[in-house]
């Protein structure tokens, strides 16, 4: 952190001006003529909120992707596809058990398993060949993409939210004042609420498990030199066998999370695709802390663009990715 | 050698008739001789709907997957934005030109329209090119995707421009000379001839000074930098010419359906261009329009075909990816790849001109 104020003071400080900003519209009262320019706060606030919970939904999705990519060097374009099933597996477990904690659980241990099935038939195979890899995981998608419109049609589905989430909750922050005096706080989902803290808990985690533990060494070293950390007899196959399940359970975790805030339908996978490409161009490839800053921003930017410009809300994300390909083509947090 | 000397030699790719007849491998070939002429009497052997929705939407699907076949074949940048590209363009003579959508089309006459939209096209496509030369090889896959993808959800949301999912309407085509150029015939004969300039500028550029030194790009950037050539600048040129293929093909398309809808740029469509290309054989011009033949060949009849076989007739985007599958896994080179290795295990030798002009 000292460093990057030390290299970039310019930097550093549009960085601290564009925190305090954004701070300031987040916790004070905004002045009526604010208010007449661009809208109501409670408008502005609801958006920024869609787009951190948005983000951490994101997050899920591409920490396992740029980890597969980080240490094994494969670009998974089959991730929208493990992300879907994931929400698939997940409705239907809880339309029969009614257990939303349950959804969770098997749709991880499934779509672990089918990521463990691609790693040792597939990827295994073509180890080393990133091109060859990469069209067979768009083939791969192509097929899957057909099963599952096979399997469960071409209909929307929600997953229930249980009840004890059901329903708003207030939050500490005044979106308005009322002419009596008496000041409007900001009511918001919980079930989003939890679901954001869950992915910040999983990204804490991840982090901790990568920093902290053995394994995490492991795959530290491999993601460096998967060559010289197999020379030291380290058993790399198995750690490929096992980040790759890891990664493809969390697209299955995010997309049970993604059938409750939102739905599932065929063309999701490839929407949940591009999002994972973006975050991930936009954070650095094969880094965690890049992938939840990458989440965040193209969270934000998402939902903020879809409440003031609307019609061009892709182009915000899309010019993200164009500057950051401009200014830093490794993306913001790549060591590289 | 400067770019801008090989840069002259992009636009005029047509001084290659000029050039001594030997230099062409199809001349010697009897199979390209055949082709050729099947190709020119097709209209009396075909049926309207064979000629129009086979063998035109093959050359046009062909000559998009050629503009990727020529950046990934040559270039060894695989571009998953070239359907993209054609779509631009195709959008751009919806909006120049005339449409039933009447508040947004402009209502230009086609070769006001279609100039403007090349020109917009191809303008698109260098600065994507610019945005992923900045990276490479699975890196380039990635960011052409989004571009894409990002391009299409675009499209959708957009309605001032490119009137969201209902796209643009009954698009006019030309009429001049007093013939109608969308009737099918005079149709595919434009096809065809825009499909063999296309297939010949590639064919003449491969060995071209700029076309070699592309090729020595893909295999080895760094010597080719330190001989003094400017690499990116060569990658960025070669995306110049492949989006001005397809923008060409996008043209036709829209000419061909008479509309152009988000529908037509879709992620999965440009994953089909890729797949057309790699089935085809990434390594000489010829491999996308055997691709785009099979794809549509396919996507015509294989409906009727699973339906005989009794299953699902909706399956055909499975056939499709366990085809595509299957190529990647066994032949690296495609349909053609697989050609040549049976002919070699017949004991004939492929003939030596196809071998040769492999890498120019």
């Amino acid at each position: 952190m000292t460093r990057f104020v030390e290299r970039h003071p310019a930097w550093a400080l549009i960085v601290i001006i564009a925190v305090a900003i954004a701070l300031w519209l987040i916790f004070a009262i905004w002045p009526p003529g604010l208010e007449e320019a661009i809208g109501r706060k409670r408008v502005f606030l609801n958006a920024v909120f869609n787009g951190i919970t948005l983000g951490g939904l994101y997050f899920l999705v591409a920490s396992g992707f740029t980890l597969i990519f980080g240490l094994m060097r494969n670009v998974n374009l089959a991730h929208g596809s493990l992300y879907l099933f994931g929400g698939y597996v997940g409705y239907a477990i809880s339309a029969s058990t009614g257990s939303w904690i349950l959804s969770f659980i098997v749709a991880f241990i499934l779509t672990a398993m089918v990521g463990v099935l691609l790693q040792v038939i597939v990827f295994r195979r073509m180890e080393g060949q990133d091109l060859r890899q990469t069209m067979v995981t768009i083939g791969l998608s192509i097929v899957f993409a057909d099963l599952m419109l096979w399997a469960c049609g071409g209909d929307f589905y929600q997953i229930q939210t249980p009840s004890w989430l059901i329903g708003p909750v207030d939050l500490p922050l005044i979106t308005a004042i009322k002419s009596s005096g008496e000041p409007v706080y900001l009511r918001y989902p919980l079930v989003r609420l939890v679901i954001f803290a869950a992915s910040v808990v999983i990204g804490a985690g991840m982090w901790l498990a990568l920093n902290r533990t053995r394994i995490g060494m492991i795959i530290r070293a491999g993601v460096d030199d998967r060559d010289i950390l197999a020379a030291t007899g380290v058993r790399i196959q198995l750690v490929f066998v096992l980040v790759f399940a890891f990664g493809a359970g969390l697209a299955g975790i995010a997309g049970v999370v993604g059938g409750t805030f939102q739905s599932l339908s065929p063309g999701e996978d490839i929407r949940f695709l591009l999002a994972s490409l973006v975050v991930v161009i936009v954070g650095g490839m094969g880094s965690i802390p890049g992938a939840a800053l990458g989440a965040l921003i193209i969270g934000l930017a998402e939902q903020l663009g879809s409440v003031y410009i609307p019609t061009y809300a892709i182009v915000v994300t899309f010019l993200i990715m164009v500057l950051v390909l401009a200014i830093r083509p490794q993306g913001l947090l790549a060591r590289r | 050698m400067s770019l801008a000397h090989d840069a002259r030699v992009t636009v005029r790719p047509a001084t290659m008739a000029q050039r001594p007849a030997r230099a062409w491998p199809e001349v010697n070939n009897p199979a390209a001789w055949i082709v050729a002429v099947i190709l020119l009497i097709m209209p009396l052997i075909a049926n309207s709907f064979f000629l129009i929705e086979i063998f035109a939407t093959t050359l046009i699907l062909g000559t998009i997957a050629l503009s990727l076949m020529f950046l990934a074949g040559y270039g060894g940048m695989v571009s998953l934005m070239q359907l993209t590209i054609a779509g631009f363009s195709a959008y751009m003579v919806a909006v120049f030109g005339v449409s039933a959508n009447t508040n947004i089309s402009l209502g230009w006459p086609w070769w006001l329209a279609v100039p403007m939209a090349l020109t917009l096209a191809t303008a698109f496509g260098t600065l994507g090119g610019a945005l992923a030369v900045r990276t490479e090889g699975i890196y380039t896959i990635m960011i052409t995707l989004a571009i894409g993808a990002a391009f299409y959800y675009f499209t959708n949301q957009n309605w001032a421009i490119f009137n969201g999912h209902t796209g643009i309407n009954t698009v006019a085509t030309p009429h001049f000379w007093g013939v109608n150029w969308r009737a099918d015939i005079p149709f595919y004969y434009v096809v065809l001839a825009v499909a063999a300039f296309c297939y010949f500028a590639v064919e003449y550029l491969s060995r071209a000074p700029f076309g070699l030194a592309l090729q020595g790009v893909r295999d080895n950037p760094r010597r080719m930098a330190a001989l003094g050539f400017n690499v990116n600048a060569h990658r960025v040129a070669a995306y110049a010419f492949a989006s001005f293929v397809a923008a060409l093909a996008g043209v036709l398309q829209v000419w061909n359906y008479r509309q152009i809808s988000p529908g037509s740029v879709s992620v999965g469509a440009c994953i089909d261009i890729l797949i057309i290309a790699v089935v085809g054989g990434i390594t000489r011009p010829i491999g996308p329009f055997i691709g785009a033949l099979i794809f549509v060949l396919l996507r015509t009849f294989a409906l009727d075909f699973l339906v005989r076989l009794g299953l699902d007739g909706n399956r055909f985007r499975l056939l499709i990816g366990l085809g595509f599958l299957a190529i990647v896994f066994w032949s690296s080179d495609g349909v053609i790849g697989l050609w040549q290795r049976w002919r070699q295990r017949q004991g004939l030798n492929a003939p030596s001109s196809r071998g040769g002009r492999r890498h120019g």
